[in-house]
């Protein structure tokens, strides 16, 4: 298409004209242009397989999480065992021998185990958390005393990661969790259809357990919820309220400046000096309660405090100058300039800035260490002052025990800790679309 | 098309560098720089604003220099000058939108009416409710026409209720011209109308609240030749109800619809008349040049 250019490097005459000039050069820049875009496309892949790698290996490993597994077992709610003297007392019902009904539906299944030993290998194929469940229901449904029921079960961890496959029944009895005898049983129970994988909804309604397979994730969930809840209500107004002040009221002087740049550096300072600081002063000189999830929000709010600021006054500045302008130029005051005009078009900008922040606050561990919300607790929390961990944080905790239940759950928490995350960084890409305007 | 483009850069630039040259052997009546008369008659009759030795400076930077200078009750005065002489900032000194600018410090004496309003005793808000202005480029509040118009009198409580305000609304979309344009489309952002009909409902958001004087800096601008003359128009209706100070850059526009015309030169007022005289006789050499080189 182009003409043949002159020879490279020859010496250009004055008066070449533009056309001759700058075909000579194209090439060059053509080709300039080509090798940027292969770095681009090259450093792109290179993330983009990372991602990849990233989520194909922590699906794979906690999708297993969300599925359990449950023994159908036969079941004499035992009128005799629950309520002995008939007159349905709830403290009568509340203290009787659950295990026993379970224990005795184990024995119905496998009649021929004998002795102690087998006897305790075969009641253990069963989590502990089947007496609950008895109790639960019995409760439930009083009518139930005297029956008899096949039901399904919650099965001990141990035999829930055999039937996932991720036991070798190869090695030696002495070096897998789970007995000869046990194995047999399962497969007895499989041949038999008694062995059946169901949602596991207790992941999403139990607290944290030493039992891999009655551990969930509820209470961690609701010690982010509120630990979260205390940053944004915190961290919202007062950053957007400081973001207005420096930006449109405070006067431009060395304070101001020397404020700006503090901010700057705040945002920057590593999140554990934070929990320091939130430590010492929320802790041991307020005397607010270790592992609070009020706590927690504290220490986040400064953490998140700085980026929302930040966010808050880049969102300010780019309201153009001519919208001041105009409502200056009809008799505003500032305040009224600022609170009907610049907020409003501000306000999408700063509220993607905080939700950006807050899903960084939601994956923050560090600083929560630091002020106790690390303890091992049971108990879903149910206000601002219960102790509690956040996701984070249990993440932390799950994949520094040993069994194999725990590894798939530790996994299936990042996925429920990132799913959030990009439910909230699209939830900011939303609002960002939603209500970008043209002015 | 090019070549008239080229022409009239050539005509810009003798007019620019005439900047010092003339100013040695100019033969006026301006001898001492610093002591500069402003030729023609600075004072009216009937004045609205009165400005006397008013100072503008950003900073070290001297941006209007000792500006004598009478607004005559219902008139249409033009601010011509080249690019950079401080039409904008003399503009901006007389609803003190200069207050916004840190750097900007004005010193001197400006009055609407008796009240000297760089005093202490005036509140900006109350100023700029009685002398409007009109930017050079559009510029809409990113809200429904109406709420456009309407935000004037709303702050400044001018109204009761709902019917007033929707009367007032209509009645100054009327008076810019715009009404049937946009009678069915209020809700409609003001965003969404062309450069014209925006500025247009820039004029009638600034009569609302009934103004006493309206500042527009070359509110034409950005508008073509049509849109142009419906605001030419416009401004030579409201002149019945108004006092209107307009900036321009077009000579004609500036013939076209004022009475009187100044001519602003570095930071100086150079001269002011009538703008028959201005543009038939100017006195100053500068003035003339600047004419001339625009039309020539
Ligand atoms: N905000 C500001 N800060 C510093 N200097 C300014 C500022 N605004 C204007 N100036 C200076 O003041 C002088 C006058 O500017 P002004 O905007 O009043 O010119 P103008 O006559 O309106 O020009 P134009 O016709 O191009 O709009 C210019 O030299 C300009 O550089
Ligand atoms: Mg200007």
């Amino acid at each position: 298409m182009n003409k043949p250019t002159p020879a490279a490097g020859a010496p250009a005459p004055l008066n070449r004209d533009i056309k001759t000039i700058v075909n000579a050069g194209l090439k060059r820049r053509h080709a300039a242009e080509r090798h940027f875009r292969w770095y681009g496309l090259i450093a792109i892949s290179l993330g983009l397989a990372f991602v990849v790698l990233m989520f194909a290996n922590i699906i794979g490993k906690g999708y297993p999480a969300f599925w359990q597994t449950y023994i159908q077992v036969p079941i004499q709610f035992d009128a005799a065992v629950l309520d002995p003297d008939g007159k349905r007392d709830p403290q009568t019902l509340a203290n009787a021998d659950y295990a026993a009904l379970v224990r005795a539906g184990m024995r119905q299944l496998f009649p021929n185990a004998q002795g102690r030993l087998e006897l305790r290998a075969l009641y253990g194929l069963v989590s502990s958390d089947a007496a609950h469940e008895l109790h639960r229901r019995v409760l439930q449904t009083p009518a139930l005393i005297g029956a008899e029921q096949e039901l399904w079960l919650l099965a001990s961890a141990n035999v829930d990661t055999l039937v996932k496959g991720n036991i070798d029944r190869a090695l030696d009895e002495s070096e897998r969790p789970i007995k000869d005898n046990q194995i047999e049983w399962v497969n007895k129970l499989q041949a038999a259809g008694k062995i059946e994988k169901q949602f596991n909804a207790i992941l999403f309604s139990n607290g944290d357990s030493r039992e891999p397979e009655q551990a969930g994730i509820r209470g961690a969930l609701m010690g982010s919820f509120y630990t979260l809840l205390v940053t944004f209500l915190l961290s919202f107004p007062i950053g957007a309220a400081t973001a207005v002040y420096l930006e449109e009221f405070a006067p431009k002087n060395r304070w101001t400046d020397l404020i700006e740049v503090n901010i700057n550096n705040l945002a920057a300072v590593p999140s554990i000096v934070f929990g320091l600081l939130g430590l010492a002063v929320f802790i041991n000189f307020f005397g607010l309660p270790r592992s609070a999830p009020l706590v927690g929000g504290l220490v986040l709010s400064l953490m998140t405090l700085p980026v929302i600021i930040i966010a808050g006054r880049a969102a300010l500045t780019s309201v153009p100058p001519s919208i001041r302008e105009a409502a200056l130029g009809m008799g505003a005051s500032k305040l009224q300039m600022v609170g009907h005009h610049v907020l409003p078009l501000a306000m999408p900008g700063m509220l993607t800035g905080s939700i950006i922040g807050m899903a960084r606050a939601l994956g923050e561990s560090a600083p929560l260490l630091m002020i106790g919300m690390v303890a091992f607790i049971v108990d879903v929390p149910k206000s601002f002052m219960d102790p509690s961990t956040v996701l984070p944080v249990q993440i932390y905790l799950w994949s520094d025990l040993p069994e194999r239940a725990f590894v798939e759950r530790t996994s299936a928490a990042i996925m429920v800790l990132l799913a959030f995350m990009i439910l909230m960084n699209g939830l900011a890409i939303l609002l960002r679309k939603r209500f970008e305007r043209r002015w | 098309m090019s070549t008239t483009a080229i022409e009239t850069k050539v005509a810009l630039d003798q007019a620019l560098n005439l900047d010092t040259a003339p100013r040695k052997q100019s033969s006026v009546e301006v001898t001492d720089y610093n002591n500069r008369q402003t030729v023609g008659n600075i004072t009216v009759d009937n004045p609205k604003m009165v400005c006397r030795g008013v100072n503008v400076y950003y900073g070290e930077k001297h941006a209007i220099k000792n500006v004598g200078l009478d607004i005559g009750a219902n008139e249409v005065i033009a601010f011509i000058g080249p690019s950079g002489c401080g039409k904008s900032t003399f503009l901006r000194c007389l609803n003190r939108m200069n207050d916004t600018i840190p750097i900007c410090r004005v010193t001197g004496q400006i009055r609407l009416d008796s009240d000297d309003i760089y005093d202490k005793s005036i509140d900006v808000v109350q100023l700029r409710a009685r002398v409007g202005m009109v930017f050079q480029k559009p510029n809409p509040f990113p809200k429904s026409i109406y709420e456009n118009v309407a935000y004037g009198p709303r702050i400044h409580g001018m109204v009761n209720d709902k019917a007033e305000l929707d009367d007032l609304v209509r009645a100054s979309l009327e008076r810019a011209g715009l009404i049937k344009e946009v009678d069915k489309r209020m809700g409609e952002p003001g965003t969404s109308l062309s450069g014209g009909q925006q500025q247009r409902l820039c004029i009638a958001r600034a009569i609302a609240v009934n103004p006493e004087v309206i500042l527009m800096d070359e509110p034409c601008s950005a508008l073509d030749p049509i849109a142009t003359a419906k605001i030419e128009e416009l401004i030579d209706e409201l002149r019945e109800n108004y006092t209107i100070i307009i900036v321009t850059h077009s000579m004609q526009q500036a013939a076209r619809v004022s009475q009187r015309t100044a001519y602003f030169h570095l930071g100086d007022l150079i001269e002011v008349g009538d703008t028959d005289q201005i543009f038939t006789n100017p006195k100053h050499k500068l003035t003339e040049d600047y004419i001339t080189g625009r039309f020539g």
